[in-house]
């Protein structure tokens, strides 16, 4: 615990030496990353023993504050963030040594250093922090930092844009949770975090877990409220990105966790809440990502998409603990949690990996790239285990904890003549969720690395830098040794899934129970191991085999000898015949002046985001213009009057709720 | 356990290409010609092992990969399913779940080698496979719902259990349907008639003959030796759904599934022969009918 608050410390002064002292050579990035890495490896011991047991898991301070009282406790549900998010913050501090080195960006990059680990800190003291005061300070200056991330390169319209939006979105949510925790504390906002299991469900739990959702899901990206999100990920610098999209989301679905944890019985209609945005979050974030060619904004939508998927692990969890059915908790749980750990090391790596494509070739557009494979092996290298990660296949970690929510899904179909049994249908959605992402990452490998260079910057391309490679290497592993050994993850899932349900222990469930159920994680380990031999084996053979042919030949054209790169099949041809099916309405842009002989003509297409484009801002379009006359009278610039409006809400708040 | 493996293997790898040569076989009887002989498919695969390679400027390792993936999946694959009443040599609870991601991995390498050609074509067939697949995989969940929620447990093996002959007489409706269905997805998955043509001539048209243009000599053999495999083991889903007959003689069962199996190829060849293939533009609505009709039997059950 201790070693855990030291962590915090560290990474939060980790950029301070360099805003203080303006002639640090680098402009500190040395000492930023060298603390950075200590916080990492301080936190990670933190971890590992509180893990085993080691120190005090609580600390309690008494606080000034009235009601207060500092708090701050360890258990293994926080440990299972906060192991991802350490390793992504340690990743993303060692890859932008070579990403943004201080001489290519002297004018922000002391800035963009100090809130990248001011972000970590408030990350971690955010999972350790059991007061709502705490909570909220943590949350706000994470959302804070996470703004000053995105807004890093503010000389560009599109980042100020997006942090604008960003702002917008973190701070309704923000409200959101400044009710919750009212109502949760019944009026007293300094509350300490109640006991797991010890709120029943009845009167305000309701609009507790409404405005939960609302505030915790806004951060999340689940589907309607995913808004502010593929503008901000696209806009931040990659790393920042890896660490948003890997981490700072997983924070929304850590408080629903958290907040669900709080209750001992919970309605089945929160479960089915989750569910159903769950699936609608992961199927049309993952349509819309295929419509993507902005690499940065693709992964974007993909985290949407991910994100659905952890929340159908939670929502069969939270059904399976409403009807009983223990085998739905311990599945969709551990598969909800072991999917926030896979997809901290996929998604980072995938952004990081693509954050050396744009490096690299100097533009976020796939259609640009091609061929990359042959000018950045690497990179190329590790994003195939992002993609393969991400896409759910075996042998690597998605499989694994896809593997886990398709037995929540499928655990309540033998149930007789009750509406749980209709849970089994989130497994084809999650099926076809699975073929949707593979269809994607299939695009954006084939389109960015295969084929041949569809641009001059493509042809020039160069490999990532040596602490770019080190910083994505760790992220690789850990998404192979998770899908090859799951079972050494298991029992912290168990542990997890016990710190949020501890009545599952005494549970007399005959059939699974929490050891059972993972016992098939080793025919996981066995057949992924075959697979990777198999494939070497013949794969090596094969590559022998052919060592002497001739490799200088054209692609087969149909007897076109010479086609331009051009003339490839392009990442949006690649996926309209999906898009066009599953997106109802598509607008390609087209010059509308067509003369007798053809003129040069412009086309571009693109897919209205469904929730931001084509409701939102309508909707707020309208309502600017007719509140305008509102702005006018009320906010009209005039200081007095402002004070004259608190003035009066203050006597008015007095007459009614005054002391008699 | 070594025991069942090999044997599966042996049925598996020495049985496969016969079906190729028997649905080819029966559309040349169709077709009023003599055919070539059933074993051709093996003289095929033997002459391919023996020749050498030509590779294009643009591929790269990934074009090797996806062969040898497309050959080992299936492989794998195979021993989670029972052969007929040949139980499966490897199972337990979720290996459904494994059986259809490992097919995905195959379906993710072998489009990924398409496109390291660099060809407009390639890109075409593999844009057109991932498509089609995506719209296959939700049917085959449905299926897989219906069957776990009559077996009430969740490894093939139980799945496609002895308890199917019984089945058919309290929920033969829902059986039915799935068995039609999972039929029609061999055939997309497969790449047959009426959702493609393995003997058509033009590149534009073909979706899994197209991605596999460049590939020759041994690397090719591999891609028709795993798509033979693959042909096999959905196979055998739909031959142990339409019969589910144990004898309780292993030597027996095999000749029974085996007998289903060139049944099946049969079948596949008649169909060839009678239908015209489908516009590219039909085969997604096809599809998501299949998906509809499935979920008409997974109500058929959880009522």
């Amino acid at each position: 615990m201790l070693l855990l608050i030291g962590a915090i410390l560290l990474m939060a002064c980790a950029g301070v030496p360099a805003l203080l002292i303006r002639r640090l050579p680098g402009g500190g990035e040395g000492i930023f990353t060298f603390l950075l890495l200590g916080g990492v490896g301080l936190g990670l011991a933190g971890v590992v023993g509180g893990l085993l047991g080691a120190g005090p898991d609580r600390i309690d301070l008494s606080w000034g504050v009235p009601g207060g009282g500092l708090l701050l406790c360890f258990d293994t549900l926080s440990a299972l963030f906060m192991l991802p998010m350490l390793l992504v913050v340690g990743a993303g501090g060692l890859y932008g040594l070579g990403y943004r080195p201080h001489h290519r960006f002297p004018r922000n990059g002391r800035r963009f250093r100090f809130f990248f680990g001011l972000c970590g800190a408030a990350l971690l003291l955010l999972l350790v922090s059991r007061n709502s005061l705490l909570f909220l300070t943590a949350w706000e200056m994470m959302a804070l930092s996470g703004f000053f991330l995105v807004t890093t390169d503010d000389c560009l319209a599109e980042s100020r844009r997006a942090g604008y939006l960003y702002i917008v979105a973190t701070h309704t949510g923000s409200l959101a949770l400044f009710g919750m925790f009212a109502l949760l504390g019944r009026g007293d906002l300094l509350l300490r975090f109640p006991a797991t299991g010890s709120l029943a469900a009845g009167g305000p739990a309701g609009i507790v877990f409404a405005l939960g959702l609302f505030g915790f899901g806004l951060k999340a990206g689940l589907m309607p409220l995913h808004v502010w999100l593929p503008s901000a990920h696209a806009a931040a610098p990659s790393h920042a990105s890896a660490l948003l999209s890997g981490v700072m989301l997983k924070v929304g679905i850590y408080g629903l966790v958290r907040l669900i944890s709080f209750y001992a019985d919970v309605p089945a209609w929160w479960g089915w809440t989750l569910l159903g945005m769950g699936v609608v979050s992961g199927v049309a974030g993952v349509v819309q990502a295929l419509a993507q060619h902005d690499i940065k904004r693709l992964l974007a939508y993909h985290s949407v998409e991910n994100i659905g998927i952890i929340a159908i692990g939670l929502g069969l969890a939270v059904l399976g603990r409403a009807v009983g059915y223990s085998t739905m908790v311990v599945f969709g749980l551990g598969g909800a949690l072991l999917h926030v750990v896979n997809h901290g090391m996929f998604k980072s790596l995938l952004f990081l990996s693509a954050g050396s494509v744009v490096h690299g070739v100097g533009s976020r557009e796939i259609e640009k790239c091609g061929g990359l494979l042959k000018r950045q092996p690497w990179t190329a290298f590790y994003f195939l285990v992002g993609a393969v990660a991400i896409c759910g296949l075996p042998p690597l970690n998605g499989f694994v904890s896809e593997w886990l929510i398709f037995m929540a899904a499928f655990a309540a179909g033998h149930s007789q003549g009750s509406g749980i049994a209709l849970t089994v249908l989130a497994a084809p959605a999650l099926a076809l969720i699975g073929a949707l992402a593979l269809a994607c990452f299939v695009k954006v490998f084939g389109i960015v690395f295969l084929g041949t260079p569809r641009s001059e910057a493509a042809t020039q391309a160069h490999e990532a830098a040596a602490s770019m490679r080190f910083g994505m290497g760790p992220l690789a592993l850990a998404c192979i040794w998770i899908g090859l050994v799951p079972v050494s993850i298991a029992p912290l899932l168990r542990r997890a899934t016990l710190d949020w349900f501890p009545a599952l222990a005494d549970s007399t469930s005959p059939y699974p129970s929490l050891v059972d159920g993972m016992r098939p994680l080793i025919w996981l380990s066995i057949s992924g191991v075959a697979l990777i031999l198999l494939t070497a084996v013949a794969a090596g053979w094969l590559g022998r085999r052919s060592r002497e042919a001739p490799r200088d030949l054209p692609t087969w054209g149909c007897g076109f000898a010479c086609p331009p790169p051009q003339a490839q099949y392009s990442a949006s041809s690649f996926a309209d015949g999906l898009v066009s099916r599953f997106a109802l309405a598509r607008r390609p842009d087209r010059a509308p002046d067509r003369a007798v002989f053809p003129l040069p003509e412009r086309f571009s297409s693109h897919l209205p985001d469904f929730v931001f484009d084509r409701v939102l801002l309508p909707v707020w379009r309208v309502a600017a213009c007719s509140f305008g006359w509102f702005r006018v009278i009320l906010q009209n610039g005039v200081t007095a009057s402002y004070l004259s409006y608190m003035a009066l809400t203050l006597l008015v708040l007095l007459v009614l709720f005054g002391r008699k | 356990m070594l025991v069942g493996v090999l044997v599966h293997l042996a049925l598996l790898l020495a049985f496969a290409p016969l079906m190729t040569g028997v649905i080819n076989r029966t559309k040349a009887v169709f077709a009023g010609r003599r055919g070539a002989p059933l074993l051709q498919p093996y003289w095929d695969l033997g002459r391919l092992w023996r020749k050498g390679f030509v590779f294009s400027r643009t591929t790269t390792w990934v074009f090797l990969i996806g062969p040898v993936v497309g050959l080992v999946v299936p492989v794998l694959a195979s021993l989670l399913l029972p052969f007929g009443a040949l139980a499966a040599p490897v199972t337990f609870e979720g290996d459904l779940i494994l059986f259809v991601y490992l097919l995905g991995l195959g379906r993710f390498f072998t489009v990924l080698a398409a496109l390291d050609t660099g060809s407009s074509f390639e890109g075409m067939g593999a844009a057109r496979e991932v498509t089609f697949s995506c719209l296959a995989e939700p049917t085959v969940f449905f299926a897989f719902v219906v069957l776990a929620r009559l077996a009430d447990r969740l490894s093939l093996n139980a799945m496609l259990g002895p308890h199917l002959a019984t089945s058919w007489d309290t929920t033969g409706a829902s059986l039915g349907l799935i068995t039609v269905c999972l039929f029609v997805v061999l055939l997309a998955e497969n790449s047959r008639i009426p959702f493609d043509d393995p003997n058509t001539h033009l590149e534009l048209t073909m979706i899994h003959e197209v991605m596999v243009l460049d590939h020759s000599g041994p690397a090719l053999g591999m891609i028709l030796y795993g798509a033979a495999l693959k042909l096999m083991v959905l196979g055998a889903i739909v031959v142990r759904l339409a019969l589910p007959l144990e004898t309780g003689w292993g030597w027996l069962d095999a000749l029974v599934f085996l007998g289903g199996l060139l049944a099946l190829a049969v079948l596949i060849g008649v169909i060839e022969s009678t239908m015209a293939r489908l516009r590219l533009t039909r085969i997604p609505q096809i599809l998501i009918g299949t998906t509809l009709v499935t979920i008409f039997a997974v109500v058929l059950v959880l009522r």
